[in-house]
């Protein structure tokens, strides 16, 4: 099932600890997986018997920011855990960090 | 969107990792996170709108930005210099509320049935079982997280809101998460009240890097400081930088800080001589320039270490000149120049400068967005871009001479007279004038045992600017005025030459 996604919205992994914070989304409708099954949004719980997928068992990092081949949608890790992610199908990849000189 | 997602990742990540020093008191991330909980619970249980605070830097500064966002309400820290009256005028606008404060600062306050007043200690050291059962903090990114009162010149000061979504970009925008190395911390000299205060506890902890509190400075206390917690990074206001290093040349002593690896420095202009002195004094230390307002959540131009080096070591006078600029946009927000007219201007055209992105809040409480229909802030700083994007600062809109039509930047004035070896400050205003309605005045404070005439640095004006530069009127003096931020008050001594001509 397609979920919108609003910037500062939180999604909860299904299947491991793996906790986002929407940063950027264009307006549409979206299916969010991490593990291989789809993610949480505010308080629902996980389907019985939902197994993280072996194949999407890579991991997220707590602090980078995860985001789809065109930077158009851009997740924050805010709580790591074994799942990997996926937007529609296709999987998230870290977004660069740019070095920027800390100013405070 | 919330930002206390900021401090429960540190906590996550780096619990154990210690978050601030004060004195004596040490907390770890683990410690701050559990503090702030504990203090939600309390404002919680007030029923205050308001989370305040009236207080020199401490570690309830960190708590109490936290604790307002674990428990949904604006935090508004107050600047304890203003005088009983106006301190007691802004608690009034913000009751009820919750207000954290110290001994020396209770007794300004009017006691009041609608503010809670609690002491440092008792606030640090609150019952955990206040933090239990604290439901999850709020996630609408338009909730209110830090209200600040601008020290306006005239009238009620405004009261500038920050939202959790644009204290949320300018962090996750600019910072690293986890950054930091384990050793590294933060010297903090400026106070809770201030833009600079605030973003400073957001980023070292989004960084979770250690931040080392002083409650005032003087340039000895700061040395020892870095010195007996290792300090790696340092903020600094321009005057503070300058007495560290009037300080050292006075002592004859070396700066003997080798944990010191940056500084950054903003919050009002930095005199070209200055940053070269410091840059020459401390020569394996990082500059960074950081230009940003209340209302933009902090920064949003840099020049950074590199571009500093570059400009010092560069033979080319239009990269030498960067030097003097504040940098470049981060990437997190757009800078543009337009002028009266909100015409955009090419580059090295001077006119007003405009900032948009999401960390730019640019509304204050009651009187609504001062955004266009673009999004864009006028900042009433004047400036220019160059060609490779610098920006350039001219002064506020409000301080720039219009002498017959042409306008003038105090600045570039100010330099000149600064470079003069018997000039130890400067600050050029407008002064009243018949023919040209406004000309160009400068007060200027002589070095010890110098000298210097007014022709003398009139002539000095001439060669190296123009003719229409010249201060028509220049007047000694002990020292400037300064406000405790070490922004020169150019209006005092603007008033200074009105009443004179007056006489």
């Amino acid at each position: 099932m397609a979920v919108a996604l609003k910037a500062g919205a939180k999604l909860k992994s299904a299947v491991c600890d793996t906790q986002l914070m929407v940063v950027k989304a264009p307006a549409g409708e979206y299916d969010i997986r991490c593990g291989g099954v789809e993610m949480l949004a505010g308080t629902a719980t996980a389907p019985e018997g939902a197994q993280l997928d072996p194949a999407y068992a890579a991991g997220t990092l707590i602090g980078k920011r995860y985001v789809d081949p065109e930077e158009k949608v851009e997740l924050l890790c805010t709580k790591a855990g074994q799942g990997s992610l996926a937007l529609n199908g296709v999987a998230m990849d870290i977004k660069q960090a740019k070095q920027l000189p800390s100013s405070d | 969107m919330n930002i206390a997602t900021i401090l429960d990742m540190a906590a996550e990540a780096f619990g154990e990792r210690t978050a601030v020093v004060s004195g004596a008191t040490r907390m770890s991330y683990a410690e701050l996170r559990a503090a702030a909980q504990r203090v939600a619970g309390a404002i919680r249980a007030s029923q205050a709108a308001y989370a305040a605070l009236l207080d020199v830097n401490s570690p309830a500064a960190p708590v109490a930005i936290f604790a307002a966002a674990y428990a949904g309400v604006p935090y508004v820290p107050l600047n304890y210099r203003l005088t009983q009256a106006e301190i007691n005028a802004l608690v009034e606008r913000i009751a009820p509320a919750y207000l954290v404060t110290s001994t020396d600062y209770r007794a300004l306050l009017e006691p009041r049935a609608d503010i809670q007043v609690v002491d440092r200690a008792e606030f640090l050291d609150l019952p955990q079982s206040l933090a239990e059962g604290l439901p999850e903090p709020g996630d609408d990114p338009r909730a209110v997280a830090v209200q600040l009162f601008t020290s306006g010149t005239t009238g009620k000061p405004k009261a500038a809101i920050l939202r959790h979504e644009n204290l949320m970009s300018y962090i996750v925008g600019t910072v690293e998460f986890g950054a930091a190395e384990e050793d590294d911390a933060i010297l903090v000299t400026v106070p809770p009240y201030h833009i600079a205060g605030i973003s400073s506890v957001l980023s070292s902890t989004y960084a979770c890097r250690r931040m080392v509190q002083l409650d005032g400075f003087d340039a000895r206390t700061w040395l020892q400081a870095c010195r007996g917690e290792n300090v790696s990074n340092a903020f600094l206001v321009p005057t503070m930088l300058a007495r560290i290093v009037d300080h050292l040349s006075e002592q004859g002593e070396g700066a003997a800080l080798p944990a010191l690896r940056a500084i950054a420095y903003g919050g009002g202009k930095m005199p070209l001589s200055a940053i070269q002195r410091a840059m020459s004094l401390f020569p394996r230390v990082d500059f960074t320039n950081a230009y940003g307002l209340t209302e933009t959540s902090s920064t949003v131009a840099v020049l950074g270490p590199d571009e500093h080096r570059a400009a010092a070591a560069s033979a080319d006078p239009l990269v030498r000149k960067r030097l003097s600029s504040v940098g470049r946009p981060t990437g997190a927000v757009e800078i543009a120049i337009r002028d009266e007219d909100g015409k955009l201007l090419t580059a090295n055209q001077p006119g007003l400068v405009f900032v948009r992105g999401s960390q730019v809040s640019g509304e204050y409480l009651a009187l609504g967005s001062a955004l266009d229909a673009d999004g864009w802030f006028s900042t009433r700083d004047r400036g220019y871009l160059d060609e490779e994007g610098f920006l350039f600062l001219e002064g506020r809109a409000d301080d720039v001479i219009v002498r017959g039509g042409e306008n003038i930047s105090p600045g570039e004035i100010e330099d000149v007279l600064l470079s003069h070896p018997a000039v130890a400050d400067a600050a050029v205003v407008a002064v009243p004038d018949e023919q040209w309605g406004e000309g160009v005045g400068a007060a200027v404070v002589l070095k010890e045992n110098a000298q210097a005439s007014v022709a003398e640095l009139q002539d000095l004006v001439k060669q190296r600017l123009r003719s229409s530069r010249v201060p028509q009127a220049i007047v000694f003096r002990e020292s400037l005025p300064y406000n405790e931020l070490g922004k020169v008050l150019r209006r005092v001594i603007r008033q200074e030459f009105a009443e004179s001509v007056k006489v």
